[in-house]
């Protein structure tokens, strides 16, 4: 392939597709600059890889390739966040007993919903993400994310729940991780 | 608290990502437990306020340039112009298209099969090869257990959930009052074409019902084809096919509640 028109190809291919990369690498590092810049290398490891795109859909593509960038960012900045477990404890018990209601979690300020989606873990973060803001299927997200997609209905479901508890009172603000 | 062995499935419900016989159980036992239900309402709501928020992070206008520079940067080869990512417009559209051509795909294989046994006259007209089509639809929608992709019994949640999947709103509605209950929505191809499908339930009877936008005008139809019934109309600009394996005064009331249901 000649190099222009590869580029012409990459660019109308992948860049109808920057705001879901900018999205997905915005919620995943947390600010603005080095999600930029990460969404940047991710475009220019697509464009070398480029050749090996045989069709299919090329925003799960490019949002693969921005995932990897990221996590391998997160593991070289902040290696902490990635390997902090989930506190099962503080997670489940009894704390389901109390739920919040609907009307609450639909009134909700838009920073605290903002505030508690950041607090949750990456893999519980993304999965909310690719699901409620790019609307992407169960099984589009599983192939994203390399998991089966009985774990991504898992994932999705700690996360609302951690979310929703979010919501329940003042006693449990704070208390997500 | 919702019961623990539902609590995952409630999540796959609310995402649409059941497949039907697990909606169906799951929907009757939300009915007969209300921690369940409220713990559905709840992550509906959540799910609700995720989506409608302002939290979708989209590029700043300088991103794509910036990135278009470090790509030409990068291939110092690339000197001819390049296009605009807007005049690529198209291409955000060809994202499902590969599913479609699967859809399309195996509804041909289908037909053919369908053609090569049933015995047609020699050439059939395209309202009967659409017939057969619409036909071929509907039995393997109950087949191949792909009845839906969105199980709800709620117009307000199978309605929205074609936006961004047809260019067209499909008009739903809710008929469980007059004993057709609305079972879900699913995404079909029919006359070279993505098509809305309706699924409703009387008894232990499916009705497909497909609806997609023509210039066909014409008077209501009705064909019998293999034990089926089909009925067609269009009108205000779209095209309806009801199928069913329900007998036809049945199906025909059907189709007159939702005629009646359609603005003019």
């Amino acid at each position: 392939m000649e190099e222009p028109d590869k580029l012409r190809r990459f660019e109308q291919a992948v860049l109808p597709h920057l705001d879901s990369a900018y999205n997905l690498a915005r919620w995943l590092i947390r600010n603005d600059h080095d999600a930029e810049d990460l969404v940047q290398e991710a475009c220019l490891r697509a464009l070398k890889s480029f050749e090996g795109f045989r069709g299919g859909d090329p925003r799960a593509w490019l949002l693969t390739i921005v995932r990897n960038t990221c996590y391998t960012w997160l593991q070289q900045n902040r290696l902490q966040e990635l390997t902090t477990a989930f506190d099962e404890e503080i997670h489940t018990a009894e704390e389901h007993s109390r739920s919040p209601e609907a009307l609450l979690l639909e009134s909700a300020d838009a920073s605290r919903v903002q505030g508690a989606l950041e607090e949750l873990p990456p893999k519980f973060r993304e999965a909310i993400v690719l699901r409620e803001l790019e609307g992407m299927s169960y099984k589009e997200i599983a192939e994203l994310c390399g998991i089966p997609v009985g774990t991504v209905m898992s994932r999705l479901a700690r996360a609302r729940q951690c979310l929703e508890r979010y919501f329940t009172g003042p006693v449990k603000q704070g208390a997500l991780l | 608290m919702s019961c623990p062995q539902n609590e995952t499935l409630i999540h796959g419900y609310v995402d649409g990502e059941l497949d039907l016989l697990s909606a169906l159980r799951l929907e009757a036992h939300l009915k007969e437990c209300p921690s369940c239900a409220l713990a559905y309402e709840n992550h509906k709501a959540l799910s609700r306020t995720l989506k409608s928020g302002p939290f979708y992070f989209r590029a700043a206008g300088d991103l794509g340039q910036r990135i278009r520079t470090a790509l030409v940067e990068s291939n110092p080869a690339a000197s001819r112009p390049i296009a605009s990512a807007r005049k690529a417009t198209w291409l955000r559209l060809s994202r499902p298209s590969w599913a479609l051509l699967g859809v399309a795909a195996s509804l041909a294989l289908v037909a053919l099969v369908a053609l090569r046994f049933v015995p047609w006259p020699q050439h059939p007209s395209p309202d009967e090869l659409l017939a057969q089509d619409v036909l071929a639809s509907h039995v393997r929608s109950l087949m191949a257990n792909h009845l839906t992709d969105v199980p709800s019994s709620d117009q307000h949640t199978v309605k929205p959930w074609f936006d961004g999947k047809l260019d067209f709103a499909p008009p739903v509605e809710d008929l469980s009052a007059q004993g057709f209950t609305l079972v879900g929505g699913r995404l079909d191809y029919l006359a070279d074409r993505p098509v809305a499908a309706l699924v409703y339930q009387r008894r232990n009877h499916f009705i497909n019902l497909f609806i997609w936008p023509s210039t066909e005008r014409s008077a209501q139809k009705a064909v019998m084809r293999q034990g089926y019934d089909l009925i067609h109309w269009t009108h205000s600009g779209m095209t309806y096919w009801a199928a069913s394996d329900l007998n036809y005064r049945e199906l025909a009331e059907f189709v007159r509640l939702v005629q009646d249901r359609i603005p003019p």
